[in-house]
């Protein structure tokens, strides 16, 4: 394992640049056929991923963030099927493509995932090193020993020690971060230019999760792809994100630099999400906790989504959607309060004490707040 | 200071399978006060869920000795001690998917215990007591009809827990409660357990990986790692000055909500080849009131040396 002291002081240091999309998303709705019932899993959603960046999608279960990076890949499932917007990939549309054949110029290819839990994810049957192989050999083409060099070199890259030895070994003879490694060697046997990593680190030890985070991060420096990272932990977005996006029933409801997000959040559902973590919270009180439940997928939704569970919500929120309002050239939120119009909302304490420690946050001019 | 309501005293636990035999609890002591609760945490793999287990009596003590309410309950006891032990400890597991029938109603799932003890007089009290518990833990009455597939993953923990709660037990054992649930479900989790606490005086171990959720719920943390106690403290103390390397790397390797600590943020790497105890053994030391550490003689000069 490389030294991880030496990593983290690393950090932060790669830039991304804004100018340059790599994937553009446009009003993509996805919709699932459940009990033939329609279900709109997506609603809408437009999203630039810069060249270099990490960004975090952020939500709870349900929200949809990993159907919309399914649809990068088209591992959307069988009920699935993108009813309408565009998905724009190195000069493809990638909605159009259609078959197998097609998919596999892109998946595995130029984009890869790696997924939550590294106990399915590999066979338990193969040996670790033809694991990676396969996929060299397949890819790239290459000649057996070629992609065995190409492996072992991998292995040792995320941190194996002995690849050599450690070839042979099944995935049962490794520990779950051990598994883990090598499910991101696997995503980056092919160099991918996009690494989509959903919830790579929950069913791991934090430990084992803050070496995972930091391998990631290397691995991306060394490599220079593109990373997306689906979790519901603000503090691995915290850690890991350039940019996040804060989904919320199929819809991203606010995004901007890490920063922005966690100093200055704007939309009601990031307040709550900020103030429910018990870190931030005083031991004398009550968390707190967000009432009531997502709304259901599979009805058309009025207004704004979250609106019921809102306790800031307006009058509007239950009649019209809400448009993204810019709070900066790179922070938009989706919400009524930021509408010129809109009463003054006092924001929850938790929120308070983040603006002081981020010292981004403005004070609207005097006039109207008095 | 209130009584100790579970004692466990030099607790060994060793798993056999043929001739392979696995420690996976080496002497651990500690002592947990009536109404108080009292946290382990440590990785996957140190034991904690095993030490849970040992105490409700699934699991058998190879050594050492646990009491609870002053009455022995490891090793060989008698009935009526054990549905004692039964009927006043309960466990809330990790994962409510899994640990609800769901072939049973919810009325079911909640009077399975009271059916076992026969702790009703009639129908009518059996009802009552369930409708109680279900409102206790903010669900309706009208829920008790349904089956467990019919609730979200924050409303089947409550629902685990009303089954707790039925048994009007003293002593709760929550095993990583909150783990499997969503964030924004975790906080009214987490907000029950502890109105429960106060409102009826229950004590808890509560076993978790995260100290973050430690941090807000627990009176005093004791951190294991491969099966033994390394430190023990009030909370407060703990995150203020904590002693032992394996502390420090799990405190690190938490991460925080806030991106300018989390960008400058230093991981530190725990490596049990670190100590030196060759020649000086550690023990067991208390290296402030109360703050108690698993060192040797001169790892505690130096860690009482660290906040002077």
């Amino acid at each position: 394992m490389p030294p991880i002291r030496e990593l983290t002081d690393r950090r932060r240091t790669m830039n991304y640049d804004i100018a340059t999309p790599i994937l553009k998303v446009r009003d993509l709705v996805v919709k699932f056929r459940v009990r033939n019932k329609e279900l709109t899993a997506i609603r809408k959603i437009s999203l630039d991923l810069f060249d270099g960046e990490t960004l975090a999608i952020v939500g709870e279960s349900g929200s949809g963030k990993t159907v919309l990076t399914k649809t990068f890949t088209g591992m959307l499932e069988s009920n699935g099927r993108i009813d309408a917007g565009s998905i724009e990939f190195e000069g493809r549309e990638l909605v159009k493509i259609k078959s197998d054949r097609d998919w596999e110029t892109i998946r595995g290819v130029k984009i890869a995932t790696v997924f939550q839990d590294p106990m399915t994810s590999l066979n338990p049957l193969k040996k670790i090193g033809v694991q990676i192989t396969e996929v060299i050999e397949k890819h790239q083409k290459l000649p057996k020993e070629e992609a065995y060099r190409i492996a072992v070199e991998l292995m040792t890259k995320v941190g194996i020690k002995n690849a050599e030895k450690r070839f042979n070994d099944y995935p049962f003879q490794y520990s779950g971060g051990m598994r883990q490694r090598i499910v991101i060697a696997i995503a980056l046997a092919c160099k991918p230019k996009i690494l989509i990593c959903d919830e790579p680190t929950t069913a791991l030890d934090v430990t084992i999760q803050a070496q995972i985070l930091d391998l990631i991060r290397a691995l991306q420096k060394d490599y220079g792809f593109t990373t997306i990272y689906i979790t519901h932990d603000l503090g691995v977005v915290a850690n890991v994100a350039d940019r996040v996006a804060v989904m919320y029933a199929g819809q991203i409801i606010e995004y901007g630099t890490v920063r922005e997000i966690f100093y200055d959040p704007r939309h009601p559902y990031t307040w709550a999400l900020i103030s429910s973590l018990p870190t931030l919270a005083s031991r004398d009180e009550p968390l707190y906790a967000i009432p009531g439940t997502p709304p259901t997928l599979f009805n058309e939704i009025k207004g704004d989504a979250f609106a019921p569970r809102n306790r800031y919500a307006l009058n509007i929120d239950f009649e019209e959607e809400p448009p993204f309002f810019p709070v900066s050239p790179t922070h938009f939120a989706k919400t009524w309060l930021l509408d010129p119009r809109a009463p003054f909302a006092d924001p929850p304490l938790a929120v308070k004490l983040m603006r002081k420690k981020g010292n981004i946050y403005k004070e609207p001019a005097a006039e109207g707040s008095k | 200071m209130n009584n100790v309501i579970l004692s466990v005293k030099n607790l060994e636990v060793t798993f056999k399978n043929g001739h392979e035999s696995f420690t996976a609890v080496r002497d651990v002591s500690f002592d947990i006060y009536e109404g108080e609760s009292f946290a382990l945490v440590g990785e996957s793999g140190s034991g904690k869920t095993t030490i849970g287990r040992t105490i409700i009596r699934i699991n058998p003590a190879t050594k050492g000795e646990i009491t609870f309410a002053g009455k022995r309950i490891s090793g060989v006891i008698d009935k009526a001690l054990d549905s004692y032990v039964i009927r006043n400890i309960q466990m809330i597991f990790q994962d409510p998917m899994a640990s609800l029938n769901e072939r049973a109603t919810i009325d079911y799932i909640v009077s399975e215990g009271l059916y076992n003890f026969n702790l009703f007089k009639d129908e009518n009290e059996r009802r009552e007591k369930v409708f109680k518990a279900l409102n206790d833990v903010g669900l309706l009455e009208e829920h008790a009809e349904r089956y467990p597939h019919e609730f979200s993953g924050g409303q089947r923990q409550r629902i685990c827990i009303a089954r707790v709660l039925a048994m009007e037990p003293k002593f709760v054992i929550a095993d990583e409660p909150i783990s499997a649930l969503d964030v924004s479900i975790r906080a009214q989790v987490l907000n029950l357990l502890r109105d429960l606490k106060q409102e009826r005086g229950l004590s808890y171990l509560f076993i978790a990986h995260d100290l973050t959720v430690v941090r807000y719920f627990a009176d005093r943390i004791a951190v294991i790692h491969q099966g033994e106690l390394k430190e023990l403290a009030s909370t407060d103390e703990l995150f203020a000055r904590p002693l032992h390397p394996y502390t420090r790397s799990l405190l690190s390797a938490v991460p925080l909500p806030d991106p300018d600590v989390e960008k400058q943020k230093k991981l530190i790497v725990y490596d049990p080849g670190m100590h030196d105890y060759a020649k000086d053994k550690p023990t067991w030391r208390e290296v402030f009131p109360g703050h108690f550490v698993q060192a040797n003689e001169k790892e505690a000069a130096e860690y009482a040396a660290m906040y002077q």
